[in-house]
């Protein structure tokens, strides 16, 4: 176990890209055993943080700890002990499901590489192709065959980059079930991610990113408490009534945030003397109306 | 952990084997029937019509020879130029195995490693092509393997460098036309380079190639006291190119 039980510790770390600063003084534990969620806009600094977390990236400055290995120093040794499932698939097309996932446990160098790739096969319910082209399966299957190669070594740590960006719903609730069974033996998870409902559905703690920062953390429901309070109305009608409705909300000091053709006012349990038009659509606040309240973004 | 762990390479050139089982046929078909190509067309038509015998060797003998050279450049510095930067730029491939406990010295090193024993066994097949058209086997062309080998460490060396270098495929051409050619002309594949302009022959004693075409033709008619240098200097080639491709992908690999 690491010190202090923290799988994951950057403090102030910094990456710049030319004139463009990617992370920006980022401080961030993960705990052991707890599936994070770093939620923010594309852009926000969640890829490259995911990147110096593997050593493909060196900071600027901070200083970075992962599983107790200093980075970029002993980013190999910790890299050994983690396993990564990138945003975008890079599995070799012409090889078998079997040898992408047995070069794989060659190179974290597991003892019993039959073995691992039988138990990395049966994770992603993959046993029955095992001797298939890669180009032969499905999108789902290759991102499930993505997840089992970055569990083929059994690692402590598991950083999901965007593990279901570009997929289709029925996709990506298939590898939700899947994440959500690891979470469930107790792995340690670092996932990025821009959706939503991934965020709210799969992880203990979220953590929200925007321009290379940690603006905000906690557990979903902590979160929707402290930055939306309880409900949230949402109103629709033309601009014109919009334009209006939103005016009278701000004057009451309510947060008002588009939500597609509608607007959103967030802490509606709080408004008094007509701010909440009595047609609105009253529901309970999300974790999205929080997304939008402290990034300025639209939700996905 | 140390540097270049025997089981990172191997993980690394594991993959290669993997995907190499998927294209070996048309290696293979291509790496016989060009040799017989070139020895048709030069061999026994030059050769029959315009040239007779070449340094005191038949011209089909000379041709088969230094034909390891252009089997050897064609089948290591192309395929790492093209090969690395497709696993780089539209694969990602580079990103996956850099994931795993595994550092970009030891990708480059395994990359040429693969590069190298794949021409050092594919360079022989013109040797074994000009058996069937007349050249006699010796014991020294036991040793070709060898020499196809440090020689293709170096070019694939090159190549990797190349493909960390570039911005865009395109630029490829620049390195074939200006380089890879020129390089393959004046090895002293299909004529002696004694009979070039000064200046052109100081540049040829420069050139692996030329090297490693001395060597094969050494290695089949009869040994000489320099080649131990000449073998020497295509160790120091691929060292020193080595070093150069390791940096070079560094640099575009790690931000």
């Amino acid at each position: 176990m690491s010190s202090g039980g923290v799988a994951i510790q950057l403090r102030g770390v910094v990456k710049r890209f030319g004139d463009i600063t990617a992370v920006d003084g980022l401080d961030l534990d993960v705990p052991q055993g707890i599936c994070l969620g770093l939620l923010g806009p594309n852009g926000a600094g969640k890829s490259t943080t995911m990147r110096l977390l593997t050593g493909q990236a060196i900071a600027d400055s901070g200083t970075i700890r992962v599983l107790d290995k200093e980075l970029p120093a002993r980013a190999k040794e910790a890299r050994a002990e983690m396993g990564v499932v990138p945003q975008l698939d890079n599995l070799d097309v012409d090889v078998t499901v079997e040898d992408n996932l047995a070069v794989f446990a060659r190179l974290y160098r597991v003892p019993d590489v039959r073995a691992a790739v039988d138990r990395a096969l049966g994770i992603a319910r993959l046993t029955g192709r095992r001797a298939d082209a890669v180009d032969e399966l499905s999108g789902g299957m290759r991102r499930r065959l993505l997840l089992a190669r970055g569990l083929v070594h059994s690692p402590r740590l598991i950083l999901l980059d965007e593990p279901t960006v570009g997929l289709d719903p029925q996709i990506r609730t298939e590898l939700w079930s899947l994440i959500d069974g690891l979470r469930a033996e107790g792995a340690t998870i670092l996932m990025s991610t821009h959706y939503i409902e991934e965020a709210q559905r799969l992880a203990d703690e979220v953590a929200v990113m925007t321009h290379g920062k940690i603006i905000a953390r906690g557990t979903p429901k902590k979160l929707i408490e402290q930055h939306a309070g309880t409900e949230t109305a949402e109103v629709y009608g033309p601009p014109d009534r919009l334009a209006e409705v939103r005016a009278a909300a701000a004057a009451q000091g309510m947060n008002v945030r588009p939500a597609g053709p509608a607007i959103a006012i967030v802490g509606s349990e709080r408004a008094t003397d007509g701010a909440v038009p009595e047609d609105a659509v009253r529901r309970a606040a999300s974790l999205e109306d929080v997304f939008v309240m402290l990034t300025g973004e639209e939700a996905e | 952990m140390r540097r270049l762990e025997p089981a990172a390479i191997g993980g690394v050139m594991s993959r290669e084997v993997a995907n190499f089982r998927t294209f070996w046929k048309a290696t293979t078909f291509s790496s016989v029937l060009e040799p017989v190509v070139y020895l048709l067309a030069f061999g026994l038509g030059l050769g029959a019509t315009v040239v007779d015998r070449v340094d005191g060797l038949e011209y089909v003998e000379f041709v088969g020879t230094g034909m390891v050279a252009t089997a050897v450049i064609f089948s290591s510095a192309l395929p790492a130029m093209f090969g690395t930067f497709v696993k780089h730029r539209f694969q990602n491939t580079y990103d996956a195995i850099l994931a795993a406990p595994v550092d970009v010295e030891e990708l480059v090193t395994a990359e040429m490693l693969f590069i190298g024993l794949r021409s050092g066994f594919f360079g022989c097949f013109p040797l074994l092509v000009s058996m069937i058209f007349g050249l006699d086997p010796s014991p020294g062309m036991l040793l070709v393997p060898f020499f196809c080998f440090f020689t293709a460490l170096g070019f694939a060396a090159f190549g990797i460098a190349v493909a960390a270098s570039v911005a865009k495929i395109d630029q490829f051409n620049y390195v074939t036309t200006l380089v890879i050619t020129p390089l393959f002309l004046v090895a002293g594949t299909f004529f002696p380079i004694d009979g070039l302009p000064q200046g052109v022959q100081v540049a040829a004693n420069a050139n692996p190639l030329h090297h490693l075409v001395e060597l094969v033709r050494h290695a089949s008619f009869g040994f000489e006291a320099t080649d131990l240098l000449r073998v020497l200097g295509l160790i120091v080639f691929a060292l020193v190119l080595w070093r150069v491709a390791v940096h070079r992908m560094e640099e575009r690999l790690i931000d």
